[in-house]
């Protein structure tokens, strides 16, 4: 199996910046560059990790232990300070559900406006347009604004609009949480039927059980760096020790 | 699958990525006129009101208490075909420089080409544009006006320049934008000055001038031709050239003196020539930038 993601060795340091005006950065510097302007801290530091194609990886850690951060760093959206990325093929991210959603469009101009910001041509967006209403179950309000739409709606048409994008890799962050139970199965089942049908999955969750039914391999984060890597059931088990 | 190749997500093609996502592009082109109008009952119309009322502001003020009208023939039509275009100028740097920190939720959460945002800011207002050019045209069949090809010509090259000027620096300010705010109060100062540093609402024969009586010989020829290197300038003077000047045909208006000389064959390639510096400048910057947007929003 040929490699789907390559992370190799990346590091990303963060700075806290204190200041945002020329002013106070004008100051600073007549000042002598006294003091720092900011404090840095590393998100990441020194991470490694090659996915196989048809993979499904689950990132475990606490809270900010860099999950979301290298996740971001597979999409394209960070850049590392050192070390490369490389991945081969579509990426797509749930990584904020709805992040392009307009809250002034309607359900129907949201669905082809984010299609198209998660990388679909028009004519893909057409062709897949009842499959996706259909997995969303808004049925006769896709012609409302979002806006009017419940919290629920809202999500369950963002997270079909995004399932339906058909990417070599997918990364979802901490998504499965969306809506209520019966649509959270769906949601399971797709996800699964994904893994399935050879895509790369990369997931982030804090839920542990579902993310031991979803991933095989399980890569547990600490302070932005890879502590251990494994079969998923011994990481969520170090997890919870 | 198997065939594609292993690459580094993250490193886009600048502007040519935009051309790949034409119909992203349109699409957010879309978004921003419908949201743009939402809940207000003039809808598009207000991009016939707005300039309406400022080119009868303007030629109340200019044209008849400082009598613009009585030195300059067909005035109204002088200062409309510039006003349009500055107007155009100035709500496409304004929202190109505010379109990055502006989606900051979208681009911080999944990638796509920035240079999106900037493009479709200078795009929706090209599309504010096309009533008032509508209103120009009116006037200027009414005033006797009867355009051949070079005067076409001209006009496409001027609105061409003001387009290539917007996208290059609302790329620059854009993403200048996201690492200091007080970029875009910087571009309003700017758009400020653009209004009066172009002859749009006097003659550039007053600039000459002026700057004479001011400064003497040797120092006005050097103000006036970096007056004159101004692409907007360069831009206005063409859609003079274009929409005014076969408008006029009395007398008493210099053909000479109507635009500056040589401003076909001189100042219309320097002009584009800045203009395509101020493009790969304002993307080089873009690039060079772009790389921090999703941690510094």
């Amino acid at each position: 199996m040929a490699i789907a993601v390559d992370v190799q060795s990346i590091s990303k340091q963060f700075v806290l910046r204190h200041t945002r005006s020329i002013k106070e950065a004008f100051v600073w510097i007549v000042k002598g560059r006294k003091g720092d302007l900011a404090q840095k801290f590393h998100a990441l530091n020194g991470v490694s990790l090659q996915v196989e194609q048809g993979e499904a990886v689950a990132l475990l850690g606490l809270n900010g232990s860099g999950k979301s951060t290298l996740l971001k760093h597979i999409s394209g959206v960070m850049l590392p300070d050192s070390g490369t990325v490389q991945t081969r093929g579509r990426v797509a991210g749930l990584i904020e559900v709805g992040a392009g959603f307009h809250p002034d469009l309607s359900g129907r101009d949201n669905v082809y406006l984010n299609g198209a910001i998660l990388g679909m041509t028009e004519d893909q967006i057409n062709e897949r347009f009842e499959s996706i209403l259909d997995f969303s179950e808004i049925g006769q309000f896709i012609d409302t604004e979002v806006k009017f739409y419940s919290s629920g709606m809202y999500l369950r048409l963002a997270f079909s609009v995004a399932i339906h994008t058909d990417p070599e890799i997918f990364l979802i962050d901490e998504i499965l949480a969306v809506g209520d139970e019966p649509f959270q199965k769906k949601c399971l089942a797709k996800i699964k039927e994904l893994g399935a049908a050879g895509k790369t999955l990369v997931v982030v969750s804090h839920d542990l059980d579902l993310v031991s039914r979803v991933c095989k391999r399980g890569v547990l984060l600490e302070h932005g760096q890879v502590v251990m890597d494994g079969d998923v059931a011994d990481v969520v088990a170090r997890l919870r020790s | 699958m198997a065939g594609a190749e292993l690459t580094t997500p993250g490193f886009g093609g600048g502007l040519r990525d935009v051309l790949r996502s034409r119909y992203l592009l349109r699409l957010l082109v879309a978004k921003e006129l419908k949201v743009r109008y939402r809940g207000s009952v003039l809808g598009l119309l207000w991009s016939y009101v707005k300039p309406g009322v400022q080119f009868v502001v303007f030629w109340f003020a200019l044209g008849i208490f400082l009598g613009m009208n009585r030195n300059t023939e067909n005035y109204p039509i002088y200062l409309f075909s510039g006003i349009v275009l500055i107007n155009y100028f100035n709500e496409a740097l304004g929202n190109a420089a505010r379109s990055i920190v502006g989606n900051g939720g979208l681009i911080k959460k999944i990638y796509l080409p920035r240079e999106l945002f900037p493009i479709a800011s200078v795009w929706v207002s090209a599309v504010h544009f096309v009533p008032q050019l509508l209103v120009l045209l009116v006037a200027c069949f009414i005033g006797g006006w009867s355009p051949g090809f070079v005067q076409i010509a001209a006009a496409v090259v001027g609105f061409t320049i003001v387009t290539l000027l917007a996208v290059g620096l609302g790329l620059f300010f854009g993403a200048a934008n996201v690492y200091f705010r007080d970029s875009e109060n910087f571009v309003d100062m700017l758009l400020m000055i653009a209004t009066w540093a172009s002859p749009v609402l006097y003659s550039w024969v007053m600039v000459r001038d002026g700057l004479f009586d001011a400064f003497g010989a040797g120092t006005a020829q050097v103000l006036h031709t970096i007056y004159q290197t101004n692409p907007l300038t360069i831009a206005v003077e063409l859609f003079h050239f274009a929409f005014w000047m076969p408008t006029t045909s009395s007398p008493r208006t210099d053909p000479l003196l109507v635009v500056p000389p040589n401003l076909l064959d001189v100042w219309t390639p320097i002009g584009l020539g800045i203009a395509l510096v101020v493009i790969l400048a304002g993307q080089f910057t873009f690039r060079r930038l772009e790389g921090r947007f999703a941690q510094e929003l």
